[in-house]
């Protein structure tokens, strides 16, 4: 048979470059290794430093404890890769199979992984994105200057944007003894991916840890002074906030502007690829020799009626990659699913938040134990009758049953007891999301297995 | 039906020495329901679930009554209505408090360098007790030269319990594991006597101790509890008490078969042995696949559900009495490959042996170390030690499974 010689050759003697050297692309290229890949491997990175770990940027780091070159991710072995580090990759001819770098030089491939990943969304007038003092917090560099910023004599902190990254950051300050103002659009921090519930006991926590949160309110400008420093923001119901530094905390755009007209399915919302990691041509036909991996992806999951989703999870990036690198590698009649629940992390204001499954999918949400009150709870989330995502506040042992009942398309309301169930999980509540997305999908498919070599989707059409 | 005896013949004495087999007779089905009413499970994943299932309750009050009112083992140093219970059984909210409390002179994130900073002092520990095993005769008993005296002066300077008291600590200690071992010579209403004087000597004690405690605090873990600075709130008297006796108890109880099951294993794997002696490093990743291999806890009795629940066709009616077999997940080929292999350099070993969920082992990384420190210095002290007998005599516990003697011959102690 051709095509098992083949991949048998790729194994032994291939070309395989991944763009992206970062979480996923580190991963991926271990995999390639414990699989027994022996070929050409070469890593292709547009940050100098070799790959590392952002979560701590926003947690450890700029709480000092943590020095930012110290976030270098630990290795699992020597990858005896070719590091391109410092270039950027600016071009892809899918036909010659070839990847373009910055500096002219074109490295070819036999299969190629894409882990670019996102950068944060710059604030959007530019000249005022320019004015000294304000900042992103993406990088290991935008950490850096960030940190050193704060540890400077600092007035103000204002933190536009009351998403995880930037309520991870106002309570860095806080901790650091810091004023810190936090300027969110919606009606409470966090309240896009965990709903107004759950949002008001983020709103809470703000408050007690003495930010000065404006909610439903838009930052509109930046004013510097002469020098070039910002001073003050202007808010869209008048307010003006005295500060002199900005953290812009506005969301992420997706890395593929490099990838314009090379006739690959990536636009904005990422690089739409199959639950294997194969990436869509903007055909929509699926490609055999370029993979997608990590926050730059953009795959459908069977759990979530098939939509594709886009997750910016440390855990996502993992477990795509090793399934990417796996795929690559792999006889078609061995490749595996990408059937990962999405799951995320975060850590603010001494409370270790955890989610799985989509919360934002969720209409109604139920506290299943512990309260809202003392903020040590978990609460599901329901979207048609069943349970579709679940979050904890310092409940973290339980995720792992929530995340089953998700696996299982079980009912929600959950029909039994729990533990530690009170006054606030009586009934389920509206977890008002702003703008509610309703998809029409029913429960169509369970999810089963433990490990990913024996993950099994289970089809059931038309439930009763 | 053999399902109905299985779990008589895992908790039968006879077959103490080595369950194994049995627990691979278990796995063959996920749920067993044995005819004294108790649902026993065996399967790693199965078991893992379950403590993580929020249906499930620690609680002896959510417990329905047993027609023959027959005890698990395991249970029948339990509830003598003196003490309210402890965090290990009680759910969420009441466990979460107790067991905060309890952490925060403990561990992370409030103490999180309480136990690598007596690392110096257990080895100290460690270090006496080994000089003091030359046995004249070049035979010694591990158990009770070493793995039990240890633990125990451990768990002493810990709760901060005067030097000069921990002779008498060390007897009441003694006395309360001796009857959670019921011999068959010795006659079982004295021996409930004696275990209450014991029980109630060691509570007038602690009472007595923990008053001078609130007088006059030092930084032990006793003087923590009884001052209640703690966000969680303040313990009662009553939970005070009964939180020190779980960790005298607890604290050293589990260890003592932790570092002599390990004795054991590595004198039946010499190269190993050596390797360790060669290598004192190796003890990290040994200790935990001892903790798979031959997990001092083997399962966990006192579980049941508050819902009935469902687990692979087999409804477990609510307030039946649960046991979940954690030695048996330990040894699931479903889980470890050749699970039978004892191989400290096994690479994924999320072993069970410390439970998990809420309750996992709160003393785990205090046994971790001591069995780290203990296991090393004696595979480099001990020259050529070899086993007396195999299988050595165990206790009769089938829950806290270990030697009751550990006799080996030695050429000598090295200095
Ligand atoms: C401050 C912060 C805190 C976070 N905290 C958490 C958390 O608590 N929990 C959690 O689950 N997740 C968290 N995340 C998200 C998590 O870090 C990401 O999901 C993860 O980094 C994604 O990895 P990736 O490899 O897909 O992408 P990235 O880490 O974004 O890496 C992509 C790499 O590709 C490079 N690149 C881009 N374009 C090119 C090009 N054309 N040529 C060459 N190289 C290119 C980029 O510079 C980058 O180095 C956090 C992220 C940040 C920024």
């Amino acid at each position: 048979m051709i095509g098992d010689g083949s991949i048998d050759r790729l194994r032994r003697e291939g070309r395989i470059v991944i763009v992206g050297a970062s979480l996923a692309g580190l991963r991926a290229a271990e995999t390639l290794r414990e699989k027994g890949f022996t070929g050409s491997l070469t890593v292709i990175g547009d940050e100098p430093h070799p790959p590392y770990d952002r979560p701590p940027l926003s947690k450890q780091v700029l709480l000092g404890k943590a020095a930012p070159e110290h976030t270098t991710l630990p290795r699992r072995l020597d990858v005896d890769a070719h590091w391109r580090l410092g270039h950027a990759a600016t071009g892809l001819d899918m036909a010659a199979r070839r990847v373009r770098l910055a500096d002219g030089d074109e490295v070819e491939y036999d299969r190629l992984l894409i882990a670019t990943g996102v950068r944060a969304r710059p604030w959007p007038v530019e000249a005022e994105a320019g004015l000294d003092g304000v900042f992103v917090l993406r990088t290991r560099d935008d950490a850096t200057r960030l940190h050193r910023r704060l540890t400077e004599e600092t007035r103000r902190v204002l933190v536009i944007g009351a998403g995880f990254t930037g309520s991870e950051i106002a309570s860095a300050c806080r901790e650091r003894d810091l004023p810190v103002t936090v300027a969110e659009r919606g009606s409470s921090p966090l309240v896009g991916a965990l709903g107004g519930v759950i949002g008001e006991v983020a709103r809470q926590m703000h408050l007690d840890a003495g930010v000065d949160l404006r909610c439903g309110v838009m930052v509109t400008a930046l004013e510097g002074d002469t020098a070039g420093r910002v001073r003050s923001a202007v808010l869209s119901d008048g307010g003006t906030i005295d500060t002199d530094v900005v953290v812009v905390s506005l969301g992420a755009t997706r890395n593929t502007e490099w990838l314009a007209g090379s006739g690959l399915g990536a636009g904005p919302r990422g690089i739409a690829c199959d639950a294997g990691c194969r990436a869509f041509d903007v055909r929509g036909i699926v490609t055999d020799d370029v993979f997608v991996a990590g926050d730059v992806a953009r795959a459908p999951h069977p759990l979530f009626g098939y939509q594709f989703l886009s997750l910016e999870h440390w855990g996502n990036a993992v477990a795509q990659a090793e399934i990417a690198a796996h795929n690559m590698i792999s006889h078609a009649t061995d490749r595996i699913p990408h059937l990962w629940v999405p799951a995320f992390w975060s850590s603010q204001f001494g409370v270790n938040i955890k989610s799985v499954g989509v919360p934002a999918l969720g209409e109604e949400i139920l506290v299943t134990q512990g309260s809202l009150a003392d903020r040590r709870f978990t609460a599901v989330y329901g979207h048609q009758g069943r349970v579709i995502g679940a979050v904890t506040f310092d409940h973290g042992r339980w995720l792992p049953f929530y995340q089953e009942l998700i696996e299982r398309t079980a009912p929600f309301p959950p029909p039994f007891p729990t533990l530690d169930r009170r006054a606030d999980g009586r009934g389920p509540v509206p977890a008002e999301f702003p703008d509610p997305s309703v998809p029409t999908h029913g429960p169509t498919v369970t999810v089963s297995g433990y490990s990913p070599a024996d993950r099994r989707i289970t089809f059931t059409p038309g439930r009763a | 039906m053999t399902d109905t005896s299985l779990f008589q013949q895992i908790t039968d004495y006879a077959n103490r020495a080595d369950p194994y087999p049995l627990y691979t007779e278990l796995r063959k089905s996920p749920v067993h329901r044995d005819e004294t009413g108790v649902y026993v499970v065996g399967g790693y994943h199965d078991i893992l679930s379950l403590l993580h299932d929020p249906r499930i309750s620690s609680d002896a009050r959510n417990r329905a009554e047993q027609p023959g009112g027959s005890a698990l083992p395991g249970e029948e140093d339990e509830g003598d209505g003196v003490l309210p219970p402890t965090f290990l059984r009680l759910d969420p909210p009441e466990h979460d408090r107790l067991r905060a409390i309890t952490n925060r002179p403990f561990g992370p994130p409030h103490s999180p360098r309480r136990i690598d900073g007596m690392r110096g002092e257990l080895r100290t520990i460690v270090t006496d007790l080994i000089d003091h095993l030359d046995g004249g005769d070049g035979t010694l008993d591990v158990v009770e030269q070493f793995s039990y005296p240890f633990p125990v002066t451990v768990i002493c300077r810990l709760l901060g319990i005067p030097r000069a008291d921990e002779s008498r600590f060390h007897s009441w200690a003694d006395t309360l594991v001796s009857t959670l071992d019921p011999r068959p010579d010795v006659d079982t209403a004295e021996r409930v006597r004696i275990a209450q004087q014991a029980r109630l000597e060691l509570g007038m004690y602690l009472n007595a101790l923990l008053d001078e405690r609130r007088k006059k605090p030092g930084d032990d873990m006793l003087s923590h509890l009884v001052a209640g600075n703690a966000p969680e709130g303040r313990m009662s008297g009553m939970e005070v008490l009964a939180t020190a006796a779980l960790l005298l108890i607890a604290g050293h109880e589990t260890t003592v078969n932790l570092i002599t099951n390990g004795m054991l294993t590595l004198l039946r794997h010499p190269e190993i042995l050596e390797r360790l002696r060669e290598d004192p490093r190796l003890a990290v990743p040994l200790v935990e696949e001892l903790l798979r291999f031959e997990p001092p806890v083997q399962m966990l009795p006192n579980r049941s559900p508050i819902a009935d629940i469902e687990l692979h066709g087999v409804t477990v009616p609510k307030g039946s009495p649960l046991c979940l077999v954690v030695a048996s997940g330990n040894r699931d080929p479903a889980r470890f490959e050749d699970p039978d292999r004892f191989d400290p350099d096994r690479r994924d070993v999320q072993h069970l042996g410390l439970g998990s969920g809420v309750h996992s082992c709160f003393g785990a990384p205090l046994a971790r170390l001591e069995a780290q420190l203990a296991l090393a210095e004696l595979a480099r002290r001990l020259e050529a030690p070899r086993l007396l007998e195999d299988p050595p005599p165990y206790r009769q516990n089938a829950v806290l499974r270990g030697p009751r003697h550990l006799r080996i011959a030695v050429d000598g102690v090295r200095p």
